[in-house]
């Protein structure tokens, strides 16, 4: 829950800094936009650091514990890096009637190299091809949990 | 743009199209392209290149055509026939029309797939290319918007509105004439109008298919409501994790407002709308309207009591209409075809079509366009093609995790608003998945559970605690150690969250509880008594 | 400002137009439970513990954030309203680690002496054994995430009297916490003023004084009471403190 990442010390030339800025701007500074903030800052560093949001907070004249408080509110905003490579496992009504549910242990199974960033989604948009997994962007339709295992590199018994 | 400009654009479109000899339109919406839409798109554009007939053949994208569970699906309009699981490799087949090397992948209208429904939301798939405004508009796109305009007074479209008998497509179905009389009335000068485009339950995709299909007639649809409730500025509320869908509201509102038909002084006249696109962040709650308005605003989308309700007092405290996007995308064609004639169509109290995203335990499952008030038993069996050889159905979800189900002894029922709500379910916003006999309903009941758990926001304590508890008790009859006495504790949490909690989440959260225990009781006495899953599904399985 | 009068529990009492049915009711000696409410603090209607019956309604309303109104009457102690509170009880209780015994306030808790009052003797329900941490980085007070009931008493007041906005709630649903600034120890936050405002609205032991034994840490609301009349130069506070 509280974002522990290290400082990154981000030098003032940085082009991300400016994007964020220019985001910022375009926004008027204003806190009503602060989730759309925290979507850009996501997108140009990966995840919130404790630093971004401060600077966030700053910026837009808003209490750091609501910054804080709303980012943490929203399942898609991080605090931590991202590992190299993402899967998500769709659990979704359709997939979970489908044995989304073995898909994960499965993956829960083969992903603990420290390589994957595993979540899961509740439907992903393609309930006909269910079970779906989605693993660096690319989805697994009706895939099963050997496969999906395979994918994240890992061993599977089962 | 003009009302000569609209018109010159759509014959010029039209123009173009007639002259081609085919479209070969693939749908690009997320359930075919996680099947390897993609890449069949680019096929079949290299095919058409190679064989020199660009000038007569184009190649587009297009709306979800339905049977997603047999996508990638391909539409040629050369003899109106659909292709099925088409890979890169069929391009040349496709492109030549050599119906024999597609055998048995080919749809056509007559099949009971498409016969039994009425697309009218939907009418666009298989015909509109979702990125290209010009499709929209050359299949009457925009034409309310200019009749909404010049033609008639605010009071004259709410009236139409009322007429239509449209009730809102997010879950409640509260009558959208009420409520855009409601926000016309208020003297504010300052309103908004809201796009509920949250659609957050877990297995139901109508929402965003339609956004990702046809996303102008959304904006069409919000552009009438403005005009209509007397709003400058209109926001799409979107699901972050529908990535494309995003991209394409983001693309449509691009070229309306480059077209002019959004922004300053729509069609000459004195009407301003703008439409901006706010994107959720991963909170199933902020799709109930008081967390969504402080989402936009910002903040923990936590809902507040109402009253004071949106359309008196919502988006920083101003007026506001929300509406669910399917609502507004139903708004056109009422302009255009008068209100009477969609009072005339489905049943009676509810009128019109409804989008249900059919899934779990089908054979064709994907997006189904019928007339509300159409039986289960027709969408599921006529249409649906039934479940999986070998199994039998025994029971469908509505209405997402504030739903229930519905058993087979009510396969008839007429699928409106005031029959589910009759027999222990809801409409919900269309989500239909299917169980079979190898469903654990009990399992069904915990994984709802277990969502609104996780879904909730927190603030009040009977939906923040006791959907913990209520998980914890499901959690223990699936993995055979359910005890007597979680019957009468099950039940007094599901009274407390349905009277106690603050918003819909908390006070719905129970219903899938409730709905099995009504019409599956033996599969809960089953699991706590005999220490026993009669499908052998859930954790416990079969054996333990 | 005009009068209305209304029936309560059987009893016709007379409230001004804008008092809340809870605020009536308190002025006319009926106490209906509470634990978010507190006068003088913006209301979150979050606890539903003051939910009561109005005759005509099909929902239960919560008596902190429902105006009283002409001929309205109102019931605040069914049975079908005494199960629902011992159940909200009932579930704090099981939510986080209340052991009563060892904690600062005994004796002089909110949520112990409702649980009293309701008669909740035992819980029916799986105890959730959270880990949760005590911070005590400041130097005057302390706050045990353990005896938290998130009833954001300490939140607005925090906000809305103090100013500062130090608290928040981080997370959401069973993993809400409350957090100061950007959840680093309360002892660094940048933004505490140390008034201790916070320690004297939260009705459990969560946020307490250091160095206080059981029988010197009692809490002092009537500061609530000055502070926001004087601000607004109005005399409508009507709540007394607590005992
Ligand atoms: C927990 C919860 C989730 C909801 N999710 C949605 C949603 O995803 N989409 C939606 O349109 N309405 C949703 N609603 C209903 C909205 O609050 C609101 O009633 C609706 O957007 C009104 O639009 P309509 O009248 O066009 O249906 C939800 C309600 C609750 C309580
Ligand atoms: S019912 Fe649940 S989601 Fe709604 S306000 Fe209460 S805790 Fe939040
Ligand atoms: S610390 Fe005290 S006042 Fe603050 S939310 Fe927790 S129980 Fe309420
Ligand atoms: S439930 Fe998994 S894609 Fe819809
Ligand atoms: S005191 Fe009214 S809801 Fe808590």
């Amino acid at each position: 829950m509280n974002p522990t990442a290290p400082d990154l010390n981000i030098p003032a030339s940085d082009e991300r800094e400016k994007l964020l800025e220019r985001a910022m701007a375009r926004h008027h500074n204003s806190g009503d936009a602060l989730i759309e903030i925290l979507h850009t800052a996501q997108q140009l560093y990966g995840y919130l650091s404790r630093p971004l949001l401060s600077k966030m907070a700053r910026r837009l004249n808003l209490p750091p514990s609501h910054v804080l408080g709303v980012a943490t509110f929203y399942h898609l905003f991080r605090f931590e890096p991202p590992k190299k490579h993402s899967a998500i496992v769709c659990l979704g009504t359709a997939c979970y009637a489908s044995g989304a549910g073995q898909l994960l242990a499965a993956a829960q199974q083969s992903a603990s190299e420290g390589e994957w960033t595993l979540t899961t989604g509740r439907c992903v948009g393609s309930c006909g091809l269910a079970p779906i997994a989605i693993c660096d962007g690319i989805p697994l339709a009706r895939v099963k949990p050997g496969d999906l295992a395979a994918v994240l590199g890992g061993k599977h018994d089962g | 743009m003009t009302a000569d400009g609209l018109r010159q654009s759509r014959e010029a479109e039209l123009d173009r199209q007639s002259r081609l000899k085919n479209r070969i339109a693939c749908c690009s919406v997320a359930g075919c392209l996680a099947g390897g839409g993609d890449a069949v798109r680019a096929a079949l554009a290299e095919e058409v290149k190679a064989q020199g007939a660009s000038a007569e053949i184009e190649v587009c994208g297009t709306g979800c055509m339905g049977l997603c569970s047999r996508g990638p699906l391909v539409r040629s309009s050369a003899g109106e026939i659909t292709y099925a699981e088409v890979k890169p490799g069929d391009a040349a087949a496709v492109v030549r029309s050599d119906l024999d090397s597609l055998n048995g992948r080919i749809l056509r209208q007559s099949d009971p797939f498409f016969a039994g429904q009425r697309r009218l939301i939907l009418a666009n798939s298989g015909k509109v290319d979702p990125e290209k405004i010009a499709g929209y508009i050359a299949q009457g796109g925009y034409q309310s918007l200019l009749r909404a305009t010049s033609e008639m007074t605010p009071e004259e479209i709410v009236a139409e509105v009322k007429k239509s008998k449209l009730r809102g497509r997010g879950g409640a179905g509260y009558p959208a004439g009420l409520k855009w009389e409601l926000v016309a009335r208020h003297p504010s000068a300052t309103k908004y109008v809201i796009c509920n485009a949250d659609e957050g339950d877990p297995g139901a995709f109508m929402n965003r298919s339609v956004l990702e299909g046809d996303p102008h007639r959304v904006l069409e649809g919000m552009a009438i409501a403005g005009r209509a409730v007397g709003a400058q500025q209109g926001y799409i509320y979107a699901r972050g994790e529908s990535p494309l869908a995003i991209e394409r509201i983001r693309t449509a509102i691009d070229q309306a407002q480059r077209e002019g038909l959004l922004g300053g002084r729509v069609f000459d006249s004195d009407f301003h709308f703008r439409i901006d696109l706010r994107i959720g962040a991963g909170a199933y709650v902020c799709g109930e309207e008081t967390a969504l308005i402080a989402s936009i605003e910002g903040k923990r989308g936590q809902p507040v009591l109402r009253p004071p309700y949106p359309p008196e007092s919502g988006l920083w405290g101003h007026p506001t209409l929300i509406n669910n996007v399917e609502t507004f995308a139903n708004i056109p064609q009422i302009i255009e075809n008068g209100g009477d004639w969609f009072a005339g169509i489905g049943a009676p109290a509810s009128p019109g079509t409804k989008i249900f995203a059919v899934a779990g335990r089908i054979r064709n499952s994907g997006l189904v366009e019928v007339p509300i008030g159409t039986s289960l038993r027709t969408i599921l069996f006529e249409i649906g093609g039934g479940v999986p050889e070998g199994y039998e159905f025994k029971a469908a979800q509505t209405g997402g995790p504030a739903g229930g189900c519905i058993p087979a002894q009510y396969l008839d029922v007429p699928m409106d608003y005031d029959s589910l709500t009759g027999i222990g379910t809801m409409m919900g916003s269309g989500g239909l998945i299917v169980m079979d006999t190898s469903s654990c309903m009990v399992d069904v009941a915990r994984f709802f559970m277990e969502f609104c758990m996780d879904e909730s926001c927190g603030k009040c304590i009977p939906c923040r605690a006791g959907t913990v508890q209520m998980n914890e008790i499901l959690g223990r009859m699936t993995s055979g150690e359910g005890k007597e006495a979680d019957f009468a504790m099950l039940e007094a949490l599901s009274g407390l969250l349905v009277e106690a909690s603050l918003c819909g989440l908390g006070r719905a959260a129970p219903n899938p509880v409730l709905s099995t225990l009504r019409h599956f009781r033996s599969e809960y006495d089953a699991h706590v008594r005999e220490r026993r899953c009669p499908a052998g599904s859930c954790r416990m399985g079969a054996s333990a | 400002m005009s009068v209305r009068t209304l029936e309560v529990d059987g009893r016709t009492i007379t409230a001004m137009a804008d008092q809340t049915i809870f605020s009536a009711a308190w002025d006319n000696g009926i106490r209906i439970p509470r634990l978010c409410h507190l006068g003088g603090l913006p209301d979150a209607a979050a606890c539903r513990l003051c939910l009561v019956e109005i005759e005509g309604q099909k929902r239960l309303q919560s008596a902190c954030t429902t105006k009283v109104a002409e001929d309205m009457v109102v019931r605040t102690d069914t049975p079908a309203l005494q199960a629902h509170r011992k159940l909200i009880i009932e579930l704090l209780f099981a939510e986080r680690n209340h052991v009563c015994s060892v904690c600062v306030v005994n004796g002089a808790c909110e949520l112990q002496t409702l649980a009293a009052e309701l008669g909740v003797d035992h819980i029916r329900m799986k105890p959730q054994y959270p880990k949760l941490p005590v911070d005590v980085s400041h130097h005057r007070f302390g706050i045990d995430h353990n005896r938290c009931i998130l009833c954001t008493r300490c939140v607005r007041v925090c906000d809305s009297v103090e100013g500062a906005h130090t608290w928040d709630v981080a997370g959401r649903g069973r993993n809400s916490l409350i957090i100061s600034d950007l959840g680093e120890p309360w002892g660094e936050s940048a933004s505490c003023t140390s008034c201790g405002k916070c320690v004297q609205v939260c009705p459990t032991g969560a946020l307490f004084s250091k160095g206080k034994t059981v029988a010197e840490m009692r809490k002092d609301r009537s500061f609530l009471q000055y502070i926001v009349t004087a601000r607004e130069k109005r005399l409508w506070i009507a709540e007394r403190k607590p005992r």
